[in-house]
């Protein structure tokens, strides 16, 4: 509103009540909606966590973190997520910098190192799965399965959102439409990184030190 | 049902031809009525080639009015599915009360109050409520439409694929027995192994996220899109309840998400959350449901207060009392709405402290509540009050809301919610506050705003009879319902030993269910001949009721565009400060407007996503993976769709002002 | 239009009160002394709302009636939207009465938790110091109660008796669904949750059969899971716990687990002795001989979990025994569901 703020009132001092001179163009609201749309699925997260927090000691006389948790393996999949939110970073300034070639190359990038979290997740969970603690052995592994796997689904769409977009930015260049694209997946992996801080601290370390 | 055990063919999942209930003739009957309906209407549009025009006009439409329309339109329909389970409840219960057993055993008789419950909240408070925030809120701001008009139409079609779901329950398979919570563990794999939690879970996930995306949407138009110098404290007061509303929708719709996925991962792939072995917790279920389900019921009042802060000004020719504590009070509301959701189960045994704390909050929530209605009717004090149906509906809540709202802080107070709870006494508690909030609200709001919508008002004599059967209908329903829970009877019970008392109160109750069934039947009667008069009823200068906000500056209907240039706001009541202080209508210098192109993308996804949810019914494992790759793709393609939008030429939007320009001629 | 709704109203009350005559309404003419201070809670808490909630009415018909369109004579002031005298009223007044329910809501609910060992007999009465309550253990089963006297050493199901002015403790657990324990004349309710005990002390202040149910639907039983509480004399209640040990029957596991298979509108029986660490079993759902308690698997999970060997369940979970009809121990196999073990033997074998 502010950037074609209107005359509220004619030079003779009457009010206007129709904005007749020039175009009345909202703020584009794409960010805002998105950004709280983020924050919607950040409590879905915060339902998770707290199913965590209650059932997370029910171990129902089964294993417990401390005899599942690979911590070294961990430390590696945090890295290529915490590495995939840099190279993005670098994707947003390439586009901001309108280099349509080196954005997309950081794109894919970040695609990789957040492929590879998602496959060391995947191994993660099979080799739990094929031990025997899967999901149905207790509430705890129940509970641990659907709030990693839950933030594991949503790096999934990411990626498959990444690639499309690096489709479009390939056809459409860095106009106005795929900025605000870029923006919006921008604030997603960012956010996906924020909560895996969070399962990180507070379901694997918390787990085996607590 | 359930101590069969179950086939699975790869093609059709557990469905099977047992799963059709051909031996209930109730059901059967009712098939065949809908069903020849559904031919009838079928045969009716494609004799008089009306597919195209559907398709391109409603179906495809990204237009914020015409969405809230059919948004009513549904909401109406699954009324009468709702409100026929009532009816088949009310009879049961006056039967069975004789120690008879009635028509409905416990196996049918919990898929009806399930079913009624699942739908009258999901299926037609909720979309009349989204519907008319949809339809009125942009109008009122002085925008074109809301932010995001695809996700509007495909919010739409999600909440239309859950009563799609929950309609097919009907006749293939069956419904959730669970109450329309659907507790664990007795919604749980174990004891409900049938369809019907399943649909009940599917049916409201896609929904879910129609109304999560349409909380979205909203806040964003609210936030970004008013007209220039409308202030917040200068919104209409419809627009802040509609603003505290969809903040609610979208903090707490994910609570619902997350709640029922655990529900389904418990169902589908054995895990252990609300289990009574393996170290699961009905109880954090209990929790779950209810940090959601509190909010919800908040929902669902906020918008039909904000209906009752406008009608009341308008027809009482005055400026609604207290404009700034009705902003605060509005947003206390939403605030503690929060902090109260136990004192649906102080009898889960949480102790005293806990309990005391939340039933101190409840009882804290009455306050603004209070201070709404005494706003009210001082609005209404040295007003000159025109009793119009929408007033009329405004009288009749004013007095069942306050009742009811006195008998839910009663039961707030823990003590006497252990001899209260789960009785009929609830029951008539939220009815009364539902009935005489939302539906009223949604009622008044519908008479209110349908001239806007069709150019026409509704017959005034047909709507005072439709609102006097409701208003004694209500009545007659529900007072003996506060006597049975004080009596000690149970809600969701089928069979009764044989009690006179208690027929005569059920049979009470069924003639008021009976006058409440006339009552929609005069509402239907009122859209028909409203239609059939529609000439001398007509609206022509767009302002019927001489309203104070924007909506009212258009003509009615209003066109595409709403408004051929942005309105420039000065103060609270902008249409009555621009009525007040000589505004002109420009007649000319109009300019080419910027508009969303229809797209068909938001009925496919949500079509696609509804084929998922069957095939996860019924365990037809490839059309649930088929229907949800189906549904990415679609969405995949639709964002390679770079060309969305459109202007609408000066030249047409000069001849559509200058329509108007001449019908305002001729009625002066 | 606005008289006529008056009326209307009003005659449509009168009907109702004359039918409420020959209605027992149980929660105003309870027989319980808890029952009765819940009864006057709601007295209380209603005459505090009506202070506010009468006038709120009688405001919305007189304004509504005097400044109609038709009535020339009222004022009109359409520049009247604002007053804060007026708002401090509107305010302070339901302030007022939510401090003073707010306060009586403290001080009930904490007087009157189910937890809450009773302090006296009736009004007029304080329990004597050395006054032991009668224990009744209730477990809700698909879809009847049964109902163990620890203290006697005997069960009943779908009937319960006591003592008239005798405080009773019952402790209260669950097998299948969330159930809800309810005696209307008595007292208030409380779940009865699987792998939970709930607790609620309450007295019979005066002989007769009251009803007892479920408030809480579970299932398709669920509405004839009623039951009869029974408040006798000392000597009425001594001659039916005599009549019911005088039975054969015993309520052993075996017979528990029988018992717990589901069926609807069960008749009245007695077991003229119960083993005494049944309840226990129940509430830990280890009934089965086989299975660990949940106390156990609770301790052992306290201790940090059953480590990499506990990730076999079967091994964790069993105590031992398989018996030919639960061929992998009875460790997730509930009896008390015969079908579902059926489908899972079907799909092992």
């Amino acid at each position: 509103m502010a950037n074609h703020a209107p005359s509220f009132t004619t030079p003779g001092g009457e009010p206007v009540f129709m904005m007749t001179d020039k175009d009345h163009h909202p703020e584009n609201g794409t960010s805002l909606g998105f950004w709280i749309y983020l924050m919607s699925d950040c409590l879905i997260f915060a339902s998770l966590f707290a199913t965590y927090a209650v059932l997370g000691k029910s171990y129902a006389a089964g294993p417990a973190p401390k005899d599942l948790f690979d911590l070294e393996l961990v430390a590696v999949n945090t890295a290529m997520l915490l590495f995939s939110s840099i190279t993005y970073g670098f994707a947003m300034l390439e586009a901001y910098k309108k280099n349509v070639g080196r954005t997309i190359v950081w794109l894919g990038i970040t695609g990789l190192f957040g492929a590879a979290f998602i496959g060391i997740e995947l191994y993660e969970f099979s080799h739990l799965i094929h031990e025997g603690a899967g999901p149905q052995r207790s509430a705890f592994l129940s509970a641990f399965f659907a709030l990693v796997g839950t933030h594991g689904l949503h790096v999934t769409v990411g990626l498959i959102w990444l690639v499309t977009l690096m489709v479009q930015v390939g056809k459409h260049g860095v106009g106005p439409a795929n900025m605000r694209r870029l923006s919006c997946l921008s604030m997603f992996w960012h956010f996906l990184d924020v909560i895996w801080i969070g399962v990180f601290s507070f379901v694997y370390l918390m787990g085996v030190i607590g | 049902m359930s101590s069969i055990p179950e086939t699975t063919t790869f093609l059709f999942g557990r469905l099977s031809l047992d799963s059709l209930p051909l031996h209930e003739p109730v059901v059967v009957a009712t098939f065949c009525g809908v069903a020849l309906g559904g031919i009838v209407l079928v045969a009716a549009l494609t004799y008089f080639r009306l597919w195209g025009y559907l398709w391109n006009e409603w179906f495809t439409s990204i237009d914020h009015k015409k969405i809230g329309i059919m948004y009513v339109i549904l909401a109406i329909i699954m009324l009468f599915r709702g409100f026929a389970d009532a009816v088949m409840m009310r009879i049961q219960q006056v039967w069975a009360s004789t120690g008879a057993e009635g028509y409905l055993n416990s196996h049918h008789y919990d898929q009806v109050y399930t079913a009624h419950g699942v739908i009258m909240i999901f299926f037609v408070a909720m979309p009349l409520v989204t519907g008319l925030m949809n339809f009125v809120v942009p109008l009122q701001i002085g925008a074109r439409d809301v932010a995001f008009p695809f996700l509007n139409n495909f919010s739409f079609w999600m909440t239309a694929g859950g009563v799609v779901l929950t309609m097919i329950s009907l006749f293939v398979g069956e419904f959730a027995r669970t109450g329309w919570l659907a507790y664990p563990p007795l919604s749980g794999i174990e004891y409900s192994p049938g369809v019907g939690v399943d649909y009940y879970i599917w049916g409201l996930q896609i929904a879910g996220v129609g109304t999560l995306l349409s909380g979205v949407n909203l806040l964003v138009t609210i936030v970004k899109m008013r007209a220039p110098g409308m202030t917040l404290m200068k919104m209409p007061v419809f627009t802040w309840t509609a603003l505290c509303t969809n903040i609610l929708i979208v903090a707490v719709f994910p609570v619902l998400t997350a709640t029922l996925a655990l529900l389904a991962l418990d169902r589908y792939a054995g895990t252990n959350f609300f289990t009574s072995d393996l170290g699961g917790n009905p109880m954090m279920y209990v929790n779950l449901i209810w940090i959601w389900g509190h909010p919800e019921v908040y929902i669902l009042i906020l918008p039909a207060f904000g209906v009752f802060s406008e009608i009341v000004a308008t027809f009482s020719r005055k400026r609604l009392f207290g404009y700034v504590t009705m902003v605060w009070a509005t947003a206390v509301i939403t605030l503690l709405s929060y902090v109260v959701w136990l004192h649906h189960f102080f009898t889960m045994g949480s102790g005293a402290s806990v309990n005391t704390f939340f039933g101190i909050t409840t009882m804290i929530i009455s306050v603004p509540t209070g201070v709404k209605i005494f706003n009210w009717l001082f609005t209404m004090y040295k007003g000159r009050i025109k009793f119009d149906v929408p007033m009329l509906w405004t009288m009749g809540f004013l007095i069942t809301f306050t009742i009811g709202g006195m008998t839910g802080v009663l039961m707030a107070v823990p003590p006497a919610d252990f001899v209260l709870h789960n009785s009929l006494f609830l029951i008539a508690h939220f009815h009364n506050v539902i009935i005489g909030g939302v539906v009223f609200g949604m009622l008044a709001g519908i008479v209110y705003w349908y001239p806007k919508a069709f150019g026409y008002r509704l017959d005034p004599f047909w709507g005072k009879m439709s609102f006097w059967f409701w208003f004694i209908g209500f009545y007659f329903a529900f007072m003996p319902l506060y006597v049975l829970g004080l009596m000690g009877v149970t809600r969701r019970l089928s069979q009764f030993e044989a009690d006179t008392s208690l027929t005569v109160l059920f049979g009470v109750a069924a003639f008021g269910v009976v006058l409440i069934a006339i009552g929609i039947g005069c509402f239907v009667l009122q859209l028909i001949v409203s239609y059939i008069k529609r000439d001398q009823l007509r609206d022509e200068t767009g302002d019927p009721w001489n309203g104070r906000t924007l909506e009212w500056s258009t003509s009615s209907p209003p066109p595409a565009y709403n408004f051929a240039f942005t309105p420039v706001v000065h103060d609270l009541d902008a249409w009555w400060d621009m009525k007040t202080r000589g505004y002109k209508r420009p007649l000319a210098g109009f300019r080419p407007i910027h508009m969303p192109k229809n797209t068909g993308a938001g009925i496919i996804l949500a079509g696609l996503s509804t084929a998922c949810g069957f095939g996860l019914i019924w365990h037809m494992w490839w059309l649930a993976i088929g229907g949800l790759a189906a549904t990415i793709v679609a969405a995949i393609v639709h964002t390679f769709n770079y060309n969305r939008d459109y202007y609408i030429p000066a030249e047409t939007v000069a001849s559509t002002e200058e329509a108007r320009t001449e019908a305002l001629a001729k009625q002066a | 239009m606005l008289i006529s709704s008056r009326i209307l109203t009003r005659l449509s009350i009168l009907p109702l009160l004359a039918m409420l005559g020959g209605c027992d309404i149980v929660l105003l003419n309870p027989a319980g002394d808890i029952a009765l201070q819940q009864r006057n809670l709601i007295y209380t808490a209603v005459g505090l709302m009506l202070l506010i909630v009468v006038p709120v009415l009688i405001m919305t018909l007189v304004i509504a009636w005097k400044y109609r369109e038709g009535n020339s004579k009222a004022e009109y002031d359409p520049d009247f939207h604002h007053s804060t005298k007026i708002e401090i009223v509107v305010w302070g007044a339901p302030i007022a009465i939510i401090l003073a329910l707010g306060a009586v809501t403290w001080i009930a609910t904490h007087k009157l938790d189910p937890k809450q060992p009773l302090t006296r007999i009736d009004a007029s009465t304080p329990l004597p110091a050395d006054v032991k309550p009668l224990e009744i253990e209730v477990v809700a089963l698909d879809w009847k109660w049964l109902f163990l006297y620890p203290q006697q050493g005997f069960a009943t199901v779908n009937e319960v008796a006591a003592p008239v002015n005798v405080p009773i403790r019952f402790k209260i657990t669950g097998t299948t669904a969330m159930n809800s324990f309810f005696v209307p004349a008595l007292a208030g309710q409380i779940y009865a949750m699987p792998g939970m005990q709930s607790e609620l002390n309450a007295i019979v202040n005066r002989e007769g059969v009251f009803k007892g149910m479920s408030a809480n639907v579970s299932g398709a039983g669920f509405s004839h899971m009623n039951f009869k509480f029974h408040g006798l004399s000392q000597q009425g209640f001594e001659e039916w716990v005599a009549k019911a040990k005088a039975g054969t029957d015993t309520l052993d596991r075996t017979k528990f687990l029988e018992l717990a298979k589901p069926t609807e509108k069960e008749p009245v029986r007695t077991f003229a002795s119960a083993d005494p660490a049944l309840f226990d079993a129940v509430v830990n759902r280890c009934v089965e001989e086989d299975k660990i308690c949940m106390r156990d698997i609770m301790h052992i999970d306290m201790l940090g979990g059953g480590g990499k060997a506990g990730i076999n369940k079967e091994q964790a979970l069993r105590m031992g025994l398989c018996t030919p009809n639960a061929p992998y121990g009875s460790a997730f196999y509930s009896p008390i569901r015969e079908d579902v073990t059926k489908n899972e033997e079907k799909q092992a074998g």
